[in-house]
């Protein structure tokens, strides 16, 4: 046990590491807010999709060998999330199908764009660590971090001012738009922020696993809470923990980032629905 | 001045039209009953007034003071709502959330209305239970609490006892008739006739002949007769 102790204090001192733990559980809050209202609004595939679209767009990027691959990425995954949550209701394509489509479309494109334009000579590590995000979290430069930051308090700080709002637009927004509340406006924040945040989480845990960061806190929270508040809290908290944990536990035995994290995140969900079962049946 | 003014209304989806020729007018303290087949256009015209849905044609005016956005809605339960994890105060309270126009947090006002009208609709022991785990007819309860929050004039139903039991329907009824007589006007969709004419002061029928009048003139008209003949419990009135 100690020798695990000294091991961990070892990588610890190191600054890649710091640095992936620091973006590892900013990611995981960001993600698990905003987690609670997309799986009640029926979109838990949506980071999935949002990061093939972001692949796709990485693709193009390469291949025009912008330095500077995010200004290109983050735009194009915002404009797709806004079409994907907007036209939820009464779009010709229904949500689930649109997401699907726009996943596997854009992650094709930018497969067969990058076999095309080989830009390196190790196109499919290179393919695999942008989709399971196995290395690149241990490369984050300090601009990068503080990138990460600087993004994580911004949505916090929206997530807070507009939680009021986007609750009563997530629970029944024909009442919100009846009542006065501009329920486009918010649609359309919660779409810019979610993009957002599954840009900053492609270097986490790869385009792949997002979902399992969006989707796992929340529902893991929401077995045992059963306000909105105590599930947002309890999803936030569980998702830290998860990342933290899993992040120490990939660097102790050397198993992948993201797969450990979506893991421990699974643990959780287990442990969650035990839990919340006995709760119940105690009530009852 | 009446409350809601709608005039020569013609209602559908894009180029299909559902119903038309739609006239009527509301006055504080009516209780109006809409009525008609399935399809006829019923909902349709309720997202319409609630400017959910721009009309085909024809206009909608407000008066008495009222504004567009002072009209309170209980809509149908949606799909979402059925695992939703909130509690019975989180929900009630977001009625609130029209008047917060920019402040992104409620105030006292706020919070004390929303604590009165739980208190009107015998939901207070609830406030902090989770609203999937209610009965349809304390969900009801809830939302039409959360409706009050949004307004003190107007209030939109929509199919208020679709679901529930006779003895729950009953009280449900006697719920919003006293609400109406607290002085807050009522417009409810209904497939309930029966008791469409026995609570409302006037009913709306949608449909190819539209009628629109006060409850002994529905019962003496063409379009009212031949509606309760063929509903059930039609024959009670």
């Amino acid at each position: 046990m100690s020798e695990m102790a000294e091991k961990l204090m070892l990588y610890m001192q190191l600054p890649f590491v710091r640095r992936a733990i620091i973006v590892g559980v900013l990611i995981a809050l960001c993600s698990s807010l905003l987690g609670v209202t997309l799986v009640l609004k029926r979109f838990s595939f949506i980071g999935d999709g949002l990061s093939h679209v972001a692949f796709g767009a990485m693709a193009i990027a390469s291949v025009m060998n912008l330095t500077n691959d995010i200004l290109l990425v983050m735009p194009v995954t915002i404009v797709s999330a806004v079409l994907l949550l907007r036209t939820g209701q009464n779009a010709k394509i229904k949500g689930d199908a649109a997401v699907a489509m726009i996943s596997v479309a854009s992650l094709a494109f930018g497969y067969l764009i990058l076999n095309i334009f080989p830009y390196s000579s190790n196109l499919s590590a290179d393919v695999c660590s942008t989709l399971f995000g196995s290395i690149s979290i241990l490369t984050l430069t300090l601009r990068e971090v503080w990138v990460c930051v600087i993004m994580s308090v911004v949505v916090v700080i929206v997530f807070i001012l507009f939680y009021n709002k986007i609750f009563a637009v997530t629970f029944d927004e024909d009442f919100s738009k009846a009542t006065g509340t501009k329920a486009d406006r918010y649609n359309l924040l919660v779409a810019v922020v979610t993009a957002v945040i599954i840009v900053l989480a492609m270097n986490l845990v790869g385009s792949l696993l997002i979902s399992a960061l969006v989707i796992f806190p929340a529902l893991s929270a929401m077995r045992i809470f059963r306000s909105f508040r105590s599930v947002t809290i309890c999803s936030v908290v569980l998702s830290v923990i998860c990342a933290f944990s899993g992040l120490i536990i990939s660097i102790l035995s050397g198993t992948p980032v993201g797969s450990t994290i979506v893991a421990v995140d699974t643990a959780a969900f287990i442990l969650c629905t035990i839990t919340g079962f006995l709760i119940g049946g105690k009530q009852q | 001045m009446a409350l809601l003014t709608v005039r020569d209304l013609s209602l559908g989806y894009e180029s299909r039209v559902v119903a038309e020729g739609i006239n009527f007018t509301v006055n504080a303290g009516d209780y109006l009953c809409i009525v008609g087949e399935n399809g006829s256009g019923k909902s349709t015209l309720m997202k319409t007034l609630l400017h959910l849905k721009e009309p085909l044609g024809g206009e909608i005016s407000v008066g008495d003071g009222l504004k567009r956005d002072e009209i309170g809605y209980l809509p149908q339960q949606t799909v979402v709502q059925k695992d939703f994890p909130a509690s019975v105060r989180e929900i009630v309270l977001s009625g609130c959330q029209g008047r917060c126009g920019l402040r992104p947090f409620y105030n006292k006002a706020d919070r004390k209305c929303c604590e009165e009208n739980m208190e009107r609709m015998g939901i207070t022991d609830l406030a902090n239970r989770c609203y999937r785990e209610l009965s349809g007819g304390q969900q009801q309860r809830v939302l039409l609490a959360r409706a009050l929050c949004a307004t003190q004039k107007l209030l939109l139903l929509d199919e208020p006892v679709s679901g529930l039991d006779p003895k729950v329907t009953k009280e449900m009824y006697e719920l919003i008739e006293r609400l109406n007589r607290d002085g807050i006007t009522i417009i409810m969709i209904s497939h309930d006739i029966a008791a469409a004419v026995q609570y409302a002061s006037h009913i709306l029928h949608v449909g190819r002949n539209v009628f629109f009048g006060t409850k002994e003139e529905y019962l003496r008209s063409d379009a009212g007769r031949l509606f309760l003949s063929r509903t059930e419990g039609g024959e009670e009135t």
